[in-house]
């Protein structure tokens, strides 16, 4: 799985004050280690920043018709 | 707090729009065709109508393998329970399939419903599936005995769908576009997620409230679909939930809709890919209880618990319940870390007995399940899979 993970996975430098500063934080949480807590925290930071498919305000009035017809909203 | 974004970010929609539907039902005419079991077309359904976002088809062997050793997609996205394929060495032939081949899939009655890109065509090892999904190679863990049914090679890649896959009690089936929307139009800002495959007793009911003490709304998706002999049927589960939610249940705060897909019984695993879905359809929390999705004795009683440790990234938050019971000296539902009476005075709910007692004609007690509950259950004469 090494010579896998090394093709999935790429090393990126941080300064070692801000690693350290990260060891500490995610100390007594479930993280186990800084990269899976930066990579947790770029995720967030990408995905908020993707932009969702716009829906539109004619799809979103099918889908309250549909709500309204099954009875969920009235 | 906003309802949280879709797992990986992007809530997937694998069906063609009307434009594209035309030419890919040409397309699909022409294309070798595979039928797909009840299941598989579940799946379908679910990835197409983005239950399992992020995913946009059955999974590549990079994902499988990762799956199966890391718990988590080969971007690292949290992901447990391996969504495949499955295809014999004869049916391959049959196909003359290779990499990079096109694929049609058909329900039982042989009517096409979507494309497959087939990227990657793979052999996997059964008991390393078997050992590292449920725990176990014992066949007689239904999970387990299900991977040494299918066929030995595996077919992945990205789908798109332009049939509608009808599931059984649509009246019931929303997407995860369509709960957002409703939860929005409700105005819950958080949302409780519950999974079950039972008529609910009043255990469950006292989950579900206590929860809501603290959230917007709770989103009741019981599964619906193949299931072990023994578990109630799937028309009494829906019966009994309709019964229990006009009668005890605010209007404005609960909501029940199905989920078609079929049980694994993976424990642990299997209470991550819950969460997940949950989190697509947009619930901010999701209800773990005892022993969720195990059966017989495979996992201790909270290891579906304890695995969401290993999870600090899921995106939604897991909300832990000890065993509950009725304790006829409180007097009303409780659980062992707010009950100082002792064992004497406890009535379990104890799925076992429950069906023992209306398999023998009995009424289950008040104490266990609601009365109007239990008439619903007992109209069946049968209420359980043979």
């Amino acid at each position: 799985m090494g010579e896998e993970k090394e093709k999935k996975f790429k090393t990126i430098t941080i300064p070692a004050s801000l690693f350290k500063k990260i060891e500490e934080r995610i100390k007594g949480t479930e993280f186990t280690s800084v990269a899976s807590y930066v990579t947790y925290v770029l995720r967030e930071v990408v995905e908020e920043e993707e932009e969702e498919v716009p829906f539109s305000e004619e799809d979103e009035e099918k889908v309250k018709e549909r709500l309204k017809a099954l009875g969920y909203l009235d | 707090m906003p309802l949280p974004k879709p797992h990986g970010g992007r809530l997937v929609n694998r069906t063609l729009s009307c434009e594209r539907r035309e030419a890919a039902e040409k397309e699909a005419k022409e294309l070798p065709r595979l039928k797909l079991r009840e299941e598989l077309l579940s799946d379908l359904r679910n990835i197409a109508h983005g239950i399992y976002s992020p995913l946009e088809g059955f999974l590549c062997q990079d994902d499988f393998e990762n799956v199966l050793f890391e718990k988590r997609l080969a971007d690292d996205t949290p992901w447990t329970i391996p969504i495949i394929l499955d295809i014999s060495h004869e049916e391959r032939e049959r196909l003359e399939l290779q990499e990079g081949d096109a694929l049609t899939l058909c329900d039982g009655s042989g009517r096409e419903i979507a494309l497959m890109h087939v990227e990657s065509i793979y052999s996997y090892n059964k008991e390393e599936f078997a050992e590292k999904v449920f725990l176990t190679t014992d066949k007689a863990h239904p999970g387990v005995a299900k991977v040494y049914e299918l066929g030995e090679l595996l077919l992945g890649g990205e789908i798109e769908m332009f049939g509608e896959v009808e599931p059984p009690f649509s009246r019931f089936y929303l997407r995860p576009v369509e709960t957002r929307v409703l939860f929005k139009e409700r105005g819950w800002r958080t949302v409780a997620g519950f999974q079950t495959r039972n008529v609910p007793h009043l255990g469950h009911e006292y989950v579900q409230k206590t929860a809501l003490t603290f959230v917007d709304g709770i989103f009741i998706n019981p599964v619906i679909g193949k299931k072990k002999s023994g578990d109630f049927k799937d028309e009494v589960i829906l019966a009994a939930y309709e019964t229990l939610l006009c009668n005890y249940y605010l209007k404005e705060n609960a909501v029940m809709s199905i989920l078609p897909m079929e049980m694994r019984y993976a424990g642990p695993r299997e209470a991550i890919h819950h969460a997940i879905i949950r989190k697509n359809f947009g619930c901010t929390h999701f209800i773990v209880g005892r022993d969720h999705a195990g059966v017989g004795s495979y996992y201790s009683p909270y290891a579906a618990q304890e695995i969401f440790s290993e999870f600090p990234d899921l995106g939604i938050v897991p909300v832990f319940f000890k065993s509950f019971f009725y304790c006829r000296k409180c007097m009303t539902v409780v659980n062992e870390k707010i009950c100082p009476h002792g064992e004497e005075f406890r009535i379990s709910f104890s799925g076992t007995e429950i069906r023992e007692m209306l398999l023998r004609g009995e009424v289950p007690p008040p104490e266990i399940m609601r009365p109007e509950v239990a008439e619903v259950v007992r109209r069946w004469e049968n209420p359980f899979v043979s």
